[in-house]
């Protein structure tokens, strides 16, 4: 009984970190129509910056240390959408394929600067404990994950559905002609919510820290999973990265538990079956 | 209206998109032989009544008849292999090839052919010499081998033409054969439909009357998804329906 | 078309060249070169069926390109002769490529990279999580090449023979696909899938047909790749394998035959001449990546003839032609 409630905590952990992730790649998607091969690297990369900040030379601040990854990644993430995404402008199969290159240049450099060793942060000291509730121990940490997940979930929600960055998302999302006909500069949206995806990703990949490490490869461990979330909830749909976040973070841990061998492709079969039943998502529109 | 005798039947075809009804309890009778003009104002649901027959979209209700037999359920894919062919207003061929094998696709998408991956295409004779027959029709022998990006606006209308002919076609349907024309290539393509022979049963849309009149046995006026008038080229014409609905604007 | 249209003999000095080339190589790590260029090459050619003339392109392949290895493998390790295990191997990828197919023609463009990606990723989780089946990280050896009609294949120099002999019969497998009627519907669904439809043509079959064919000769490739390395680890299916099989499609230039030969050698050549020196074959794979995309879209052969002209009437002070006529 206290391992499977164990387990749904640490499920509901990971999902809010793969909602973080995948909030990101979602929007991205959604807007500029092209998968973000190197989201798994921003999540790594904002990772390393984290542990980076939080070693005892520099000992910065948790929270701290989540921000200042997050705004670095930001402007890099503008950075390659303005100077080289920008340039293959509407040539999606080109933008990917670049996306594809930057992650392994990506991976290359973290792997000189960072080593092959694994990095783990120790839990900051104010989260540590747990809280006990009926007999059953709860990890002050994991909570918190949720808990910032939460919360990030519902600002995002707010800006897209109640402010007028939020529109412009929405009607760049529907229709991008239209909506540079009716006045809006997509391009630097564009660049916006790039850096904004990044951000994100770099946010969770510095909470995540302590719990996953940071290791070389955890960004193409990230991607798929971030690939899948979008695949099953549907593209440019917050929900549907919100409730495939959770799903697939249950589905890891459980299917962790209970056929090790099997869990990471586990963790395909329900996109397999929305892909063969609802090409376009559980949350996603049909796009005409 | 007994199935059998009609080359092409639509009978009380109805699509929506949304809220939006493009295509309200249609009903046509195409005799074989006949040369139907459809007509309406941009918007009437033309190209959607064509797309609905072709099979490129589904209907919500209603059926389509060719020859005599309900094609409602059959696969767009398949219907050109039952005596179906079609052109496209918006032209759309195959911009890297040549005209001549642009034609050559028309031939070799009815040939059991397109399956081999190891003979050589231009060395069958037969579909090459089809496919230059079928550019003699349309006048277009002397640039066979031209590169479809170099050829202008009017031969390409022309290869649109010709892949539908190639096809052999009982019916055929010309998605507004004239537009974007200028004066002299609309002549060439009307003298080409009028030498069609007859035992090719022929559909055709154009939103501009004039143009097409003289080619009309049958005209259909279709507006904002229905049909409003239906009957022979003067019968129409003398109609004050299709005073108000199309020749008023 | 490009290689049909070469003179006859420039094709049979190369062909000649090739043949002889361990006689004047000699050094059996460059024959060793030699065979890793032309396996990939049969990879490459394998993958440019569809993202050249199907205008599909899979992130999937080093799924079955492994796939097709660890089956070999895993049926040699269990005691199984090598035309059990090959014949095996094929049909297993075969197999896997009809449902990589079908899964991800529900799609064409980015979903169908998209698919394509995950599907490979599943196949790399199998081999890597999977110990039971695949002993994970650690892999699987091969500890024997086969013996064609009692001929061993374990010298440099035979190995090269044998592969150069697949090479050979794929290269002309897909000269004959390319002029061929199903080379052309292929091409027609790539370029007007709705015009195909409308003409008749089963696009959706074309395009699986196309990759299975695809899928055959990937698994020829992950064959050659085993015997060639007699090791396969779960690294084989990752994401980079995918990568670099795309790099060499689209380096030689996309949808000719010559392309994706001319791809293999350069990136085999690279890759090993980068590992000679520094550990950063990874940052050289990401670096040229992004310099072909952004600066040679149309590959490196005919990118660099285009840079060249560039340059050469910006010397001599000519203002540059601001667009090549498109072709």
């Amino acid at each position: 009984m206290t391992l499977w409630l164990t387990l749904a905590v640490n499920s509901i952990a990971l999902g809010g970190l793969l909602f973080l992730l995948s909030a990101g790649f979602s929007l991205i998607f959604g807007l500029m129509r092209i998968p973000n091969l190197m989201h798994g690297s921003f999540f790594m990369l904002g990772a390393y910056f984290g542990v980076t900040l939080l070693d005892n030379r520099i000992g910065m601040n948790f929270w701290a240390a989540a921000l200042v990854s997050a705004l670095a990644m930001a402007v890099i993430g503008g950075l390659v959408e303005r100077f080289l995404l920008r340039r293959l402008n509407g040539q999606e199969l080109p933008q990917v394929l670049l996306t594809l290159g930057l992650s392994f240049i990506i991976a290359d450099v973290c792997l000189m600067i960072w080593t092959g060793d694994p990095w783990q942060p120790p839990t900051p000291d104010h989260l540590r404990g747990v809280l006990q509730v009926a007999g059953v121990y709860f990890p002050y940490f994991r909570l918190v994950i949720v808990l910032v997940a939460v919360v990030i979930a519902v600002a995002l929600w707010l800006m897209v559905d109640w402010t007028r960055l939020g529109a412009m998302i929405r009607a760049g999302v529907d229709d991008a002609p239209i909506a540079r006909v009716v006045g809006i500069k997509v391009s630097q949206l564009f660049t916006l919510v790039f850096a904004l995806g990044a951000a994100l990703a770099a946010f969770g990949g510095v909470i995540g820290a302590p719990y996953l490490s940071v290791y070389p490869g955890l960004d193409a461990e990230m991607l798929p999973l971030a690939l899948i979330v979008v695949i099953l909830g549907g593209t440019g749909s917050l929900l549907g990265a919100l409730v495939g976040s959770f799903l697939i973070g249950f589905l890891y841990n459980f299917g962790q538990a209970m056929f090790p061998d099997l869990a990471y492709v586990i963790l395909f079969l329900p996109m397999l079956l929305v892909l063969v039943l609802r090409p376009q998502g559980l949350f996603g529109r049909v796009m005409t | 209206m007994s199935a059998q005798q009609t080359a092409l039947g639509v009978n009380a075809l109805c699509k929506s998109f949304g809220g939006l009804r493009v295509t309200a309890n249609v009903n046509l009778a195409v005799e074989p032989g006949e040369r139907r003009l459809i007509i309406g104002p941009n918007g009437a649901g033309k190209t959607t009544l064509f797309n609905l027959i072709t099979g490129e979209l589904t209907p919500d209700s209603g059926s389509v008849t060719l020859l005599g037999n309900d094609i409602t359920k059959v696969a767009s894919r398949k219907r050109p292999h039952l005596g179906m062919a079609r052109t496209y207003q918006i032209i759309t061929l195959f911009g890297r090839d040549t005209i001549m094998r642009n034609v050559t696709l028309a031939l070799l998408g009815l040939s059991q052919l397109r399956w081999n991956p190891f003979i050589d295409l231009e060395q069958e004779h037969h579909l090459v010499e089809a496919a230059s027959a079928a550019l003699a029709r349309v006048g277009l022998s002397h640039i066979a081998e031209r590169p479809l990006s170099q050829t202008s606006y009017g031969e390409r209308r022309r290869v649109e033409i010709a892949m539908a002919l190639a096809q052999n076609p009982k019916v055929l349907l010309l998605d507004e054969p004239y537009a974007g024309l200028s004066i002299d290539e609309r002549r060439d393509v009307q003298k080409l439909i009028a030498g069609i022979p007859r035992d090719v049963t022929i559909v055709m849309i154009e939103h501009n009357m004039d143009v097409a009149l003289e080619f009309a046995e049958r005209i259909t006026l279709l507006h904002f998804g229905e049909v409003i008038v239906e009957g022979t080229r003067s019968e129409v014409v003398a109609d004050p329906r299709t005073r108000e609905v199309y020749l008023g604007h | 078309m490009s290689w049909m249209n070469a003179p006859r003999w420039a094709t049979g000095v190369a062909i000649a060249l090739l043949i002889t080339l361990p006689f004047w190589v000699g050094n059996p790590y460059y024959i060793n070169v030699a065979s890793q260029i032309l396996l990939f090459a049969v990879f490459a050619l394998a993958l440019n069926v569809l993202v050249g003339y199907g205008g599909l392109v899979s992130l999937g392949h080093a799924g079955l390109f492994a796939m097709a290895g660890y089956a070999g493998a895993l049926m040699l390790d269990a005691g199984h002769g090598h035309l059990a295990a090959d014949l095996t191997a094929i049909a297993v990828t075969v197999l896997a490529s009809a449902v990589f197919g079908v899964l991800a023609l529900r799609s064409t463009g980015i979903g169908f990279l998209m698919i394509t990606l995950a599907l490979g990723q599943i196949v790399w989780g199998i081999a890597y999580r999977w110990q039971s089946l695949t002993n994970g990280d650690n892999g699987v050896n091969v500890t024997t090449r086969p013996a064609p009609f009692g001929i061993s294949l374990a010298s440099a120099d035979n190995f090269y023979f044998a592969t150069l002999l697949v090479f050979l019969v794929a290269l002309i497998t897909m000269a004959l696909f390319v002029r061929s009627p199903f080379g052309a519907s292929l091409r027609g669904t790539r370029d007007q899938a709705r015009r195909m439809n409308a003409l008749g043509y089963n696009v959706w079959l074309i395009r699986l047909v196309a990759f299975l064919f695809s899928g055959f000769w990937t698994g020829v490739a992950g064959l050659l790749f085993i015997y060639y390395n007699q090791f396969i680890s779960p690294q084989v299916a990752a994401l980079q394998t995918s990568a670099e099989a795309l790099l060499m499609v689209i380096s030689g230039g996309t949808a000719t035959l010559l392309g994706p030969i001319a791809g293999a050698a350069i990136v085999v050549i690279m890759k090993n001449v980068v590992s000679a020196y520094v550990e950063r074959w990874n940052l050289v794979l990401g670096v040229i990546f992004v310099a072909i995309i952004t600066f040679m879209p149309e590959g490196l052969v005919p990118g660099s003839v285009r840079l060249w002209k560039l340059a050469w009437r910006a010397m001599r002070g000519r203002p540059a032609k601001a667009a090549e006529p498109s072709a």
